[in-house]
């Protein structure tokens, strides 16, 4: 630390007023501004004229010449003429650079005039509409290149789709195992304590079985795999379009389509359907544990009872869902993937964007199913 | 800033320095100074360990041993509070810029002086502008976000933000990469303008040749995991190392220095 004395500390800059005349003094260097003062009654300017003299200035950099030049702009401006006297030759020449450099940088352009409530509502429609349109486009161009790779089977990409079926799928087995098992376990005590006061144990069946495998289990999958595997889709494909590999594909020949959406977009109809039935599967085994447990209903009567109530068409239900949830995941995702531009932080912004609207998707698709089966009596 | 007479004319002093990536040495023993208001480059092939001495230098990498001085200070097992203070003092404009890409360039300059000083929010404004200036971009820049400007404007608007606790010691890494002819050249001249004016310390890696030629006070070529050569250009341009030689005796290197030849004729 000793040698770090040859590099002084640094004074603070102050302006002290005489009559008739006021001296800058102290280093005019960043640390010095910090502790600037220069309200009028602290420095006590004279009335009209002033003189500001500069010869007590031990350093300047570029934020005091800055600092000065705004002083001596706001003084002007309250109708105090100033005269800079006395600065030295060197820190005169960083005066006139800053000067210099600020004039040929030129004005700022005006501040943008202030939308209205109206105004914003309307553009905020406006945009999303657009939004809507945009996707609605995507969808068809999606459709356009399937159907491309159905009449050419040949450039369809089976590595990419095995790959995608292996990470979206097979990969997604133990999380989405552990929260079946859970959910089944969850509803299996909450209905069994209200079965249990009327005497009505063996309901415990119907009540998991059509639960899990009607709504909860295509649901649960569905948004695990929204919140995993449509995130990851919109991650890569946007890091990709930031760092231009996109545009790579599209100059080698390679529609981006064919190699980015088409495979993750199968892949995920294909594992997801799969993952609902294994979602079944692990959630009622849930609800047998429980049923055991709480309510002495053992997996003899479980399983003997499950067939006779559940009948194959809620199965199907269920499960049919599965291929809609994944096309909407697969679709926002690639789509949220594609509207990255420029930076890192577009593609944080987008991954947000993708899961939130595929998991309201899928609720939303959910809904729509409820209202039209019920409607059609199934 | 004051010219403290003084034995620390040094700015920056390494000695006996040893890095190393796991098992492999990048620098053993290496030894460099830097002199107060100098522009110095450093040069070297391909995994000359350039950028990683400048990295050691700004404290981004711990040096497996020896000794580094900022400003006479030592950095080797410096303490936080220590590195937050010398860390003012110095400015690194990054090889890609290393824009914050969510902010735009105004609120990028403004990073290092919201962090280090406690200055009014309009005041920091004020002084973010005048760094655009000073790097040479037009006003409405401020306002933009990195993606939008070119290549050389996001150099610029980087250099700006090197620039803006007003350092006395300037990190440049491969300043003219990636830029134009043009474009590097008025990022040379505007180098030497800011050394000049400001009376900056550069220290820079480059490649370039013009750049060498025309910015810089000396040269510390690197090779054989130490600097083999320390000299203004026309006389490291004359070494007998063969490495120097053939660093610079390619047809690019005779190329660069035949020009200056004839500027300076």
């Amino acid at each position: 630390m000793a040698t770090d004395s040859s590099y002084p500390a640094f004074e603070p800059a102050i302006v002290r007023c005489e009559p008739g005349r006021c001296r800058c003094e102290g280093d005019w260097t960043l640390d010095g501004i910090e502790k600037l003062d220069l309200r009028p009654q602290s420095v006590g300017w004279p009335k009209d004229h002033i003189e500001l003299d500069g010869s007590g200035i031990g350093a300047i950099d570029t934020t005091g010449a800055l600092r000065l030049l705004t002083l001596i702009a706001e003084l002007e401006r309250a109708s105090h003429p100033v005269r800079l006297v006395g600065l030295r030759e060197e820190h005169q020449a960083l005066l006139d650079l800053v000067q210099e450099r600020r004039a040929s940088a030129g004005a700022l352009a005006a501040a943008p005039r202030p939308q209205g409530h109206l105004e914003r509502l309307g553009r905020t429609v406006l945009h999303h509409l657009n939004n809507g349109l945009v996707f609605l486009s995507f969808i068809g161009e999606a459709a356009v290149a399937l159907a491309r790779l159905a009449l050419h089977p040949a450039r369809f990409r089976w590595r990419a789709l095995f790959g995608n079926i292996e990470t979206a799928g097979v990969h997604a087995l133990p999380i989405i195992a552990l929260l079946a098992f859970m959910m089944g376990v969850v509803i299996a005590y909450q209905g069994g304590r209200q079965l249990e006061f009327y005497g009505a144990n063996i309901f415990i069946v119907e009540l998991v079985a059509l639960t899990m495998l009607r709504e909860l289990a295509p649901l649960i999958t569905a948004i695990v795999v929204a919140g995993r595997t449509g995130s990851s889709y919109t991650a890569q494909i946007g890091t990709m379009q930031v760092t231009e590999e996109v545009d790579a594909l599209r100059t080698i020949g390679i529609p981006p389509m064919d190699l980015l959406v088409i495979p993750k977009l199968l892949a995920l109809t294909v594992a997801l359907p799969l993952l609902t039935v294994f979602a079944d599967a692990l959630s009622v085994f849930g609800g047998m544990v429980m049923a055991q447990a709480l309510l002495d209903v053992g997996f003899d009567d479980f399983l003997d009872r499950l067939p006779k109530v559940v009948t194959l068409t809620s199965f199907l239900l269920g499960v049919g869902k599965a291929p809609v949830f994944a096309a909407i995941i697969a679709l926002v995702g690639c789509y949220q993937g594609f509207r990255v531009r420029g930076s890192a932080d577009s593609v944080g912004r987008q991954t947000t964007v993708s899961v939130v609207q595929s998991i309201f998707l899928v609720i939303a698709a959910d809904a729509l199913f409820s209202v039209v089966l019920g409607g059609i009596g199934l | 800033m004051n010219e403290a007479a003084g034995p620390a004319t040094a700015v920056v002093a390494v000695r006996g320095l040893w890095t190393r990536f796991g098992s492999t040495a990048i620098h053993e023993n290496l030894d460099l100074d830097i002199d107060r208001g100098e522009v110095v480059a450093l040069v070297g092939g391909s995994g000359s360990g350039k950028t990683t001495l400048l990295r050691a230098i700004i404290m981004l990498l711990q040096p497996a041993a020896g000794s580094i001085k900022l400003f006479g200070q030592e950095i080797v097992g410096i303490g936080d509070a220590a590195a937050f203070r010398l860390r003012r003092r110095f400015g690194m404009l990054f090889q890609q810029g290393a824009l914050f890409s969510s902010l735009t360039v105004r609120e990028n300059v403004a990073v290092p002086l919201r962090e280090h000083t406690r200055l009014p929010a309009r005041q920091i404004a004020e002084i973010a502008d005048l760094k655009i200036a000073l790097a040479g971009l037009p006003a409405d820049t401020g306002g933009k976000l990195p993606r939008e400007l070119s290549g050389g404007m996001l150099k610029r608007a980087a250099l700006a933000r090197a620039l803006a606790l007003d350092p006395a010691l300037l990190f440049l890494d491969e300043p003219t990469a990636g830029l134009d002819p043009v474009s590097a050249g008025a990022f040379d001249e505007l180098v030497v303008q800011l050394k000049e004016s400001l009376g900056l310390t550069v220290v820079m890696v480059t490649h370039d040749l013009d750049t060498l030629w025309q910015a810089t006070d000396r040269v510390a070529f690197l090779g054989e995991k130490r600097v083999i050569g320390y000299a203004p250009m026309q006389e490291l341009t004359r070494s007998e190392h063969p490495l120097i030689r053939a660093y610079f005796e390619g047809p690019r290197g005779r190329a660069a220095r035949e020009q200056t030849a004839c500027r300076a004729a």
